[in-house]
């Protein structure tokens, strides 16, 4: 369970979150859609301790995480994992160096063991055959699913995904929501994706949060944002940019 | 106090504190946390094995140089065969170290800084973080450990390799007879020189090291960003060891002597 209690987050004199609520149950899959530039990263970054807020509090099953200190963060952390706009792979190692990463670090499996997991994690992101290949070498779509499979391979409970489908084609940007669904079936995950793709989000999202002027504007299933008759919530799912051409 | 020094008074203030708490993170991690051998012995061998020739050019050429200088300064009042005497001792605790740390400063504190601000800036250094691993551990500690053993090491190459140099300016170019020539340099040097610059070469290693790593994991974002940093480590890495040498020389001659 996640939940955010009037975060409040300004950069110089720029507020960017200005008293965000919401409370996101385990097993739950959450949209977080909003403009460009409204803070929706930012608010990811606070959910899994990157970024510190100015105040408000943000609990992970209970836990306040708001004032701990880089190790204690840590722990917190292992419940995660993060898939970055850019997939954020590590450039000087092999995809299967990126995706064991935090495997090799902890020590407790043997060589084989890790190098099992790597073939079946890479399988679920439909990436076999590219554990020796670098980053560099990668398109937009499989560095994603590499990325995405650096996040799930030792299985936390829950998945962030930030910004997945921006930057790539209509085609990978849908085969990425079907893995991102395969995902949240196959590991039992709690998922928070934050997006601007209105396909995505009707196709991910169980339940949409709408971030707005640095508050959480609205929420719903995403049958009801798509049909709601407010204008801001209106104007921004059907991308209207000049609202007197379509009288609203 | 106009605003512009406060400012800056201000800003060297902050980073000297921010860099005093990442260097205590960093021997915290070091002293209570198990070392990945393997990340040490690559940097070990990027920061040591690959910074040689550089450290050795500049050995040999510094005193090369030192000799011919010292020779036609000693020679007009006839101690030629103090020559070798001068240039060891300015090797050892002075030019050996410093021009070492300077060469080091550029080649490897540049690197650092670039690689660590590119991963800051392509969320590489979050993407850590989310893997539960603490950027200082596998970032910082591995550098500054590998800087610390390296560069007594490089110093060491290159003093030996100055002398080694001066002595053949000396005898095969300036004609000094070589007995006295490396008499004299024997009975003029003392291991509390050879003491001094190792114990610099020490000190400035973890200044070269913690500074470059400051300004990579807090570059500003983009291209600029990273230039801006890789910039300002060598400047700064380079003006502190200049002011610290000062400090170190007058501290370590009353401590040695």
């Amino acid at each position: 369970m996640i939940e955010a209690r009037d975060l409040k987050k300004s950069f110089g004199a720029h507020q960017v979150l200005d008293g965000v609520t919401f409370r996101i149950e385990s097993g739950e899959s959450v949209v977080i859609i909003g403009r460009s530039g409204g803070g929706k990263s930012i608010l990811l970054k606070h959910v899994i301790g990157l970024l510190m807020p100015d105040s408000g509090q943000v609990l992970v099953d209970g836990e306040n995480i708001v004032g701990m200190n880089e190790r204690q963060l840590l722990q917190v952390r292992r419940k995660f994992g993060m898939l970055f706009q850019s997939a954020a792979l590590f450039d000087s190692m092999t995809v299967a160096e990126n995706v064991s990463f935090l495997l090799r670090r902890e020590g407790k499996l043997t060589a084989s063991e890790i190098a099992r997991r790597i073939d079946e994690t890479l399988e679920m992101v439909d990436l076999p055959g590219t554990q020796q290949k670098k980053p560099a070498e990668l398109s937009g779509g499989m560095r994603k699913r590499v990325g995405l499979a650096r996040a799930i391979i030792y299985q936390p409970q829950i998945l962030l995904y930030d910004e997945p489908t921006t930057g790539l084609d209509p085609i990978v940007s849908d085969s990425i929501d079907q893995l991102i669904l395969r995902v949240c079936e196959c590991l039992k995950v709690t998922s928070v994706v934050v997006t601007h793709d209105m396909r995505s989000t009707r196709r991910v999202g169980q339940r949409i949060l709408m971030l707005h002027d640095g508050k959480i504007y609205t929420t719903g299933a995403p049958d009801e944002i798509f049909q709601s008759r407010d204008p801001i919530v209106h104007r921004f799912v059907n991308g209207i940019s000049d609202p007197k051409e379509h009288n609203l | 106090m106009n605003a512009l020094p406060k400012r800056w008074l201000n800003d060297a203030l902050e980073n000297l504190g921010r860099i005093a708490l990442l260097l205590n993170e960093a021997l915290r991690s070091l002293f209570t946390r198990k070392l990945n051998w393997r990340d040490l012995i690559y940097q070990l061998h990027f920061i040591g094995v690959k910074s040689q020739s550089v450290v050795l050019i500049t050995g040999a050429f510094t005193g090369m140089v030192l000799c011919a200088q010292t020779y036609f300064q000693f020679h007009k009042v006839k101690m030629d065969t103090a020559t070798l005497a001068v240039v060891s001792v300015s090797m050892c605790s002075e030019l050996g170290p410093v021009l070492t740390a300077l060469m080091v400063a550029g080649r490897v504190g540049a690197a650092m800084a670039a690689e660590l601000g590119t991963m800051r800036v392509t969320e590489q250094i979050d993407a850590l973080r989310t893997l539960a691993t603490h950027p200082v551990d596998y970032l910082v500690v591995p550098r500054l450990a590998a800087t610390v053993i390296a560069l007594p090491l490089l110093t060491s190459e290159a003093i030996v390799i100055g002398i080694g140099a001066g002595y053949v300016v000396a005898v095969y170019l300036l004609g000094i007879d070589p007995p006295y020539l490396w008499s004299n340099m024997i009975k003029y040097s003392d291991a509390v020189d050879v003491v001094m610059g190792i114990t610099k070469a020490v000190i400035f290693g973890g200044i070269v090291a913690i500074i470059s790593c400051y300004k990579g994991m807090n570059c500003r974002e983009g291209a600029e960003g990273v230039g801006r940093a890789t910039t300002e480590a060598v400047v700064i890495s380079s003006i502190s060891i200049l002011i610290s040498n000062f400090f170190l020389t007058l501290f370590l001659t009353r401590l040695l002597t």
